[in-house]
């Protein structure tokens, strides 16, 4: 469970936050700007509170405070036990794909980490990828082996931020298919950001709605989105 | 040809660029990874030895190490001789010059790494000695490379400070650039154009390894 109250400044913009994600996989959705990046971002302690870019709150993961402003705790990002995959894939230029996979496997030893890496390929569908330089990897490739990179470690939290733009429907959906299950028998919790309708429905999972750095609606995707996909099935139908 | 100056001048510049780089690595990786308000002040200070004439501070580092400060006095007790006029003051007045020449590169490579790389690194466990070894200096190699050869030549080539805080000492303190004044100022041109070609032929090979590392990135991007 991750319990958030979070009140977060970046320049004009103001985020204001506060709910309590007991689901396995939430989507947070809105349109661009809504917030969604700088949420995830808050979450996995990339942006320290600063003078100039206050915030206040507190994050909760499993009982455990990620961030207490109120008493100057922010673990670091390294610390969380949260992996992170964004739309751009962030793939070290100058490692190969297996090479990226390991990097977070480096307290392991090098059979168990081959075989981790080995594992991460399969769930993603990337084995044969293992030895590409990412410099020559497609758009859906790199955020493959990104997805594998960050389960590696077989973290407890797992944020994903529009991980599967590169991908089309058909492979997104089959990569959901087999992520999900995984997460569910590993025990983590999952928090994914879209502005796309489709990603948010395509799982039957909580839904919050984010609009200018507000909480709009939480609750099941089918009640948060009817109006969303009732927008949708309208221009379907349209003549 | 004075090989004894040569090999000095060699030796002057090959552990001031070791010592620059123990120094302007850890030095350029804070500047670009801490975001405090004394990162500008920082950065301004070890910039200053490029814009301060050689001589001021040459003169500066000959007070400071002298027996006119306690300074000065409390290293000539410790080492059991002045820094200056030796060649262990040749080297601290060397990595101080040069500082810059090393820095500077080394703070321009590491900020052009992507941030969503660091980001990535430190979300995957990296502290701040894996993200420098790992990260930035394997993304930022042709800065590296200028981090060394640069104040390597740098220092090959360095008078003001040289004179004016080791003298003209055979062995100790003499190195080519002084040799070449030297031969100047006795009217032995012939000599000193050997001396001069020699110095300018080291920085034009160094500067054409640089470049023709670049031309080959390129020519893998093409």
């Amino acid at each position: 469970m991750l319990e958030l109250a979070l009140d977060a400044r970046r320049g004009s913009f103001h985020l204001q936050v506060e709910c309590r994600l007991t689901s396995d996989w939430t989507v947070i959705f809105g349109p661009s700007g809504a917030g969604k990046s700088t949420l995830l971002r808050l979450l996995a302690g990339l942006d320290r509170p600063r003078q100039n870019e206050p915030v206040q709150g507190r994050i909760v993961f499993e009982t455990n405070p990620l961030t207490e402003t109120a008493r100057g705790l922010w673990l670091a990002p390294g610390r969380r036990h949260t992996s992170l995959v964004s739309q751009h894939s962030a793939l070290f230029p100058h490692l190969n794909a297996a090479a990226n996979v390991a990097f977070g496997l480096r307290h392991l030893d090098a059979s168990t980490r081959a075989a981790r890496v080995n594992e991460m390929l399969v769930l993603v569908g990337a084995t044969e990828l293992a030895h590409y330089s990412t410099q020559n990897l497609s758009g859906g490739q790199a955020q493959r082996v990104a997805l594998a990179r960050a389960l590696a470690p077989r973290p407890r939290l797992l944020l994903l931020d529009e991980p599967f733009s590169a991908l089309d429907g058909v492979a997104s959906d089959a990569l959901l298919a087999r992520l999900q299950p995984y997460l569910r028998e590993n025990a983590i919790q999952a928090v994914m950001a879209t502005h796309d309708v489709t990603d948010a429905l395509a799982t039957s999972a909580e839904v919050l709605l984010l609009r200018e750095g507000r909480l709009i609606a939480q609750g099941p995707a089918a009640e948060v989105l009817a109006a969303e996909r009732e927008r949708i099935a309208t221009k379907l139908t349209a003549p | 040809m004075d090989w004894q100056a040569f090999a000095l001048s060699l030796r002057l510049a090959a552990v001031t660029t070791v010592i620059l780089l123990a120094i302007a690595v850890p030095l350029a990786a804070f500047l670009v990874l801490g975001r405090g308000r004394w990162r500008a002040a920082l950065e301004a200070v070890a910039t200053l030895p490029m814009v301060l004439p050689p001589t001021v501070l040459g003169f500066f580092l000959l007070v400071l190490l002298g027996p006119r400060t306690a300074f000065g006095r409390g290293i000539t007790a410790v080492l059991g001789h002045p820094l200056a006029f030796s060649f262990s003051g040749l080297v601290v007045g060397s990595v101080i010059y040069s500082l810059p020449f090393a820095l500077q590169p080394l703070v321009a490579g590491f900020d052009s790494v992507d941030t969503s790389l660091i980001d990535a690194a430190r979300l995957l466990g990296a502290g701040p000695t894996r993200l420098v070894l790992s990260i930035l200096l394997p993304l930022a190699r042709r800065s590296l490379l200028a981090a060394v050869v640069l104040p390597f030549l740098h220092t090959m080539g360095e008078f003001g400070v040289v004179l004016m805080l080791g003298g003209d000492i055979p062995g100790a303190t003499r190195t080519l650039s002084i040799v070449l004044y030297n031969q100047v100022e006795n009217f032995d041109y012939s000599a000193a154009s050997h001396t001069a070609a020699i110095l300018l032929g080291l920085s034009v090979f160094a500067l054409a390894v640089i470049y023709s590392t670049s031309q080959s990135r390129g020519a893998r991007r093409a």
